[in-house]
């Protein structure tokens, strides 16, 4: 017989009006004579991945069998840990633009860029005397001059065919490598997406400026947050209790479910197909029809996670570096006497 | 007024360049750019304020090319 206490151990529970059964309770004291010890061969059992898609931008994952403090810090540490570069400092030589030189320097700042952080140090921004060299800064330039187009068609509106480079685009900009820099970043170092729009210029504006990006992190600024989202939900789980659901019944139970959700077998019954696919909308407890009918609950330790890159490196990327960063705090944590 | 006969001051006040020391130094002639049409245009202290592209009374002097730093914050 299945011992529905200890699976449901595992579930948090959805009611229509609450969730219930929120926090874990496999830790050691818990359960009388349950031995729930950190056992690194218990978690190797237990511990699952597995990846849905992965593209150059965004991906997706599952981790099976880890408590949330962990999947938590994964994310946080994405988020806010990451080190990547981003523009810091803006030298304006001329701006004639409408958008002025503060905000204009604060788009440049949250432009990503295509540029592997792992060739680059620290720029010390606390040490008054510290010099930027090649090895903590990458200079980029920009330069940009909007001119009358004398062979636009008479009658046209278009700023775009009225004038030559009305739009400045990211495109714009150029890497200007300094000392061994061209050895590193052979590519260069480019905007991630060469079409952000900067700045719309008139004839006779123009902008020139030389920018200095340094390594950050997103606690510092949100620009130096290699995610656009990291995120995780806890995988969903729907029961159907008592008989089958049949008939008229089973096509409003379907529809009660994002598509693919439910479906109905050759006899006519309605089953759980996908219940991954579920938005946990909670539709199906408004009906009194199927009250006590249906459960509906989330995997505690079944974290699908969901992570979007901003270009500066690939999603992938970004989680290895969580781990290798919690890793890092590990064992600045370990290094301490932590009894005393 | 006529518009057309508009004539700019060209009496010499006490303040400016005169008092400054300057006075006997050339004038460099400093370029303006049309309101209008953007052309540049370079004027002599003697010539009347107008575009000699489009004719437009407005000109703009150039914003300084001096350096200035700021934070992408």
């Amino acid at each position: 017989m299945v011992d529905y206490s200890k699976i449901r151990r595992n579930v948090v529970g959805i009611e229509h009006d609450r969730v219930t059964n929120v926090s874990s309770t496999d830790f050691p004291g818990y359960y009388p004579g349950e031995d729930h010890s950190w056992n690194l061969d218990k978690f190797k059992e237990n511990f699952r991945s597995h990846i849905s898609y992965l593209t150059d931008l965004s991906c997706s994952f599952d981790l099976i069998g880890v408590d949330s403090s962990i999947a938590n810090a994964f994310r946080r540490i994405m988020i806010a840990e990451v080190p990547t570069l981003a523009v810091e400092y803006v030298y304006i030589e001329n701006n004639t633009s409408i958008i002025q030189d503060e905000v204009l320097a604060h788009r440049l700042g949250l432009i990503p860029l295509k540029a592997n952080p792992d060739y680059l140090r620290w720029f010390k921004k606390d040490d008054p005397d510290f010099e930027p060299t090649d090895y903590d800064t990458v200079v980029l330039h920009l330069s940009a001059k909007c001119t009358t187009n004398s062979n636009a068609p008479p009658g046209s509106t278009d700023p775009k065919v009225l004038y030559n480079g009305a739009n400045v685009y990211a495109s714009v900009i150029q890497f200007e490598p300094q000392g061994r820099q061209s050895e590193w970043f052979p590519d260069g170092i480019a905007p991630a997406n060469p079409d952000v729009l900067i700045a719309k210029l008139r004839p006779g504006q123009e902008i020139d400026l030389t920018m200095h990006c340094i390594l950050g992190i997103g606690q510092d600024h949100a620009k130096f947050s290699p995610v656009a989202t990291a995120s995780y939900r806890l995988l969903p789980t729907i029961e159907i209790i008592g008989p089958p659901l049949t008939g008229e019944l089973a096509q409003k139970f379907k529809s009660c479910f994002p598509k693919g959700v439910v479906g109905i077998n050759s006899k006519g019954e309605a089953y759980v197909k996908d219940a991954r696919k579920d938005t946990v909308s909670r539709e199906v407890l408004r009906h009194p029809e199927f009250e006590g009918r249906v459960k509906l609950g989330r995997l505690r330790d079944h974290f699908i996670f969901n992570v979007e890159s901003t270009g500066a490196m690939t999603p992938d990327e970004i989680f290895i570096k969580s781990v290798q960063l919690l890793k890092k705090k590990c064992q600045i944590l370990r290094k301490f006497d932590l009894r005393t | 007024m006529n518009r057309e006969s508009f004539v700019p001051p060209t009496s010499q006040t006490s303040s400016g360049a005169a008092a400054a020391g300057r006075a006997f130094q050339p004038v460099q002639a400093i370029t303006y750019l049309c309101a209008s049409c953007a052309a540049p245009n370079t004027l002599n202290r003697s010539d009347p304020v107008r575009c000699k592209e489009c004719g437009h009374r407005v000109l703009y002097k150039q914003r300084t090319r001096r350096m200035v730093q700021f934070e992408a914050r």
